[in-house]
């Protein structure tokens, strides 16, 4: 006899419905234009909010600049990191497995109380309030992908491969171009959109060096929400939303314990 | 053709190879023999420019090699792991080192195409390394090799990840293939057979050291340094002392014409043969492999024996049977002292009771 785990499927059941319920709500929401207690379901559905919302300038001009802020500063970090995560991974200095673990411990260090102090500098250099401040601070949240992800692709890369294309005669830029780079780019674009999304929903340093001359797209969801316009704060979600989640689910393969565990040096 | 003189080489302190040299004729395949962590892998970096010597030199065709990187040097690598780019079709991986030339196009299509054919892979161009097999990979890779027309081809342990059989047929490939383009090969192996089958001539390496250059016959008929003798082939180790040309050898005293001291007899299974002046052990094994039987002893000081004989020779277990060298390989120190022919017992002296 085969016995359902009728405990077990109680638990999964309920945490599914802890991790998606909030997601599904913010959907129903998008697309509700009634919905009051007690209904369970929204009684009038429809489009009513997007339409509103997507012609609205203020609306507009904030994904705008969220979009190039995100790609601008995802984009610097890649150029800083990939290089980074190559010496990492390839050449041995003295202080490499230090500077490894420094970005684990600028993790552990309250994220706000950092911009707090990095805004206090930037004040003086007259970077708060500006496109460029918060590009700068924003980089910040996407080093930890940046480093330690493609720190682990390019250290799964063996060494011979590298060799054997040195050894026919390409020099060492065209290696890299040609061997390196391609071999890792699966990883290196996981770590690009894994950083592009923790950039985009970036609040703190945001909110802390931009406002309120820079407002960038989570920034207009807070203030959208405040206003209890819920719909129209539910909207911005889903329309950002689905897009990050199919990229994320891209990179889900890299995202395992043994990738993250390999950018320590394990 | 190739000319190692002294080259050292140490990692962290550690000598990895130690002033080896020899000198490698142009179409000869030597093989570089030795047990793992002899050096010889890192001898083959050192020729391919892939790790940087200490001290020595190294020439192609007369050319001092030494300081010259390895994309600057005539030679090509095939490596254990086949190391093939698993983002490139076969034909890109063997057409690499000519784009990196920058041969044409259509030269390009077509050099890859009679190499592809030549290792007998012509139907495989389009097909990613992911699709091959193990014995495929490592044939894309030596035609990656050969399309660049090295003046010297390495190979370290090519073959060593594949299954014996695959490893046999590979071997009879690349041996005739080598003969038929007149390649200049160095063949890094820890398989004495496949050393003793592909080389013409062998360099065995231990702890760093060159042991021994020479054929593989050679090799094993004449070792020159006890730990050849020890490391190719068969051998049964008596360490006696040498005292007025008479030495004891497992019991039985011989005359030796060998100056006085510590010494190692050494005598391959297949070279001793039954006398009633020899030896004296008990059969404890038979083993019968099918072309020659091999007989396990032991000398009644405990000494271990080991005797391969026609199985029409071989005694029955537990029998107590007398031996005799028909040659004797005599070291001390390591060095090899005589080879000696057929000794004679020594009937006067030391004779058991």
């Amino acid at each position: 006899m085969k016995r359902t785990p009728v405990g077990g499927l109680l638990i999964l059941g309920t945490m599914a419905l802890a991790m998606i319920g909030p997601i599904l709500t913010v959907i129903l929401w998008a697309f509700a234009v009634k919905w009051r207690y007690p209904h369970i379901l929204p009684t009038e559905w429809g489009m009513k909010f997007w339409f509103g919302m997507l012609g609205r300038e203020t609306i507009i001009t904030p994904v705008l600049t969220s979009l190039a802020l995100t790609s601008i500063a995802t984009s610097a970090a890649a150029l800083i990191c990939w290089p980074a995560a190559y010496a990492f991974a390839r050449l041995k200095f003295p202080g490499r497995q230090l500077m490894l673990f420094s970005f684990i411990a600028a993790q552990a260090v309250p994220k706000f109380a950092l911009f707090v102090s990095i805004a206090v500098i930037f004040l003086r250099l007259g970077l708060v309030g500006s496109f460029w401040g918060v590009a700068l601070v924003q980089m910040l949240s996407a080093v930890l992908y940046m480093i330690w992800i493609p720190t682990a692709a390019f250290r799964g890369i063996p060494p011979a491969l590298e060799e054997a294309a040195f050894d026919l005669g390409a020099s060492r830029l065209r290696v890299f171009l040609q061997i390196t780079l391609p071999q890792a780019l699966p990883a290196l674009a996981a770590s690009y959109v894994l950083a592009f999304v923790s950039i985009l929903f970036e609040v703190d340093g945001a909110l802390l060096i931009g406002a309120p001359t820079v407002t960038t797209m989570p920034l207009l969801l807070m203030s959208l929400s405040a206003q209890v316009i819920v719909q129209e704060a539910a909207v911005l979600c889903v329309l950002i939303w689905v897009p990050c989640f199919i990229l994320l689910l891209l990179t889900r393969r890299f995202m395992t314990a043994k990738g993250i565990a390999q950018g320590f040096g394990a | 053709m190739l000319q190692i003189d002294t080259i050292s080489k140490a990692f962290a302190g550690t000598p990895a190879v130690r002033e080896v040299s020899f000198t490698v004729e142009r179409g000869e395949l030597v093989c570089l023999l030795g047990p793992s962590g002899c050096g010889k892998s890192t001898l083959l970096r050192v020729i391919s420019g892939l790790t940087d010597a200490d001290s020595g030199s190294i020439r192609i065709e007369g050319a001092d090699m030494t300081r010259a990187a390895a994309n600057r040097r005539p030679t090509a690598m095939v490596f254990q792991s086949h190391a093939l780019w698993s983002h490139m079709t076969v034909a890109q991986n063997v057409g690499f080192g000519l784009r990196v030339r920058g041969l044409p196009k259509a030269e390009i299509a077509e050099k890859v195409g009679a190499v592809l054919d030549l290792v007998g892979l012509s139907a495989y161009g389009k097909r990613l390394p992911a699709e091959l097999s193990g014995g495929q990979a490592q044939r894309v890779a030596l035609a990656r090799c050969l399309v660049v027309e090295p003046k010297v081809l390495l190979m370290d342990e090519p073959f060593s990840a594949l299954d014996a059989h695959l490893r046999k047929s590979l071997r009879e490939e690349l041996k005739s293939l080598q003969r038929r383009l007149d390649l200049t090969t160095i063949f890094v192996t820890h398989d004495q057979e496949e050393a003793m089958e592909l080389a013409d001539r062998i360099v065995v390496m231990q702890a760093g050291r060159l042991e021994q250059f020479a054929a593989p016959g050679s090799l094993y008929r004449n070792p020159q340094t006890l730990g050849v003798a020890q490391f190719i082939g068969a051998m049964n180790t008596c360490t006696t002392t040498v005292s007025l040309g008479q030495a004891n050898w497992y019991g039985q005293p011989l005359r030796l014409a060998l100056p006085d001291g510590e010494a190692a007899l050494l005598c391959r299974p297949e070279d001793l043969y039954t006398d009633p002046r020899g030896a004296r052990a008990r059969v404890t094994r038979v083993i019968d492999l099918g072309p020659v039987t091999k007989v396990s002893l032991m000398t009644a000081d405990g000494d271990l024996l080991t005797w391969t004989c026609p199985r029409e020779a071989a005694p029955d277990v537990d029998a107590e049977i007398t031996l005799m060298p028909r040659r004797l390989h005599a070291f001390r120190d390591g060095a090899l002292l005589a080879q000696i022919e057929r000794p004679e017992p020594a009937l006067l002296e030391g004779v058991p009771a």
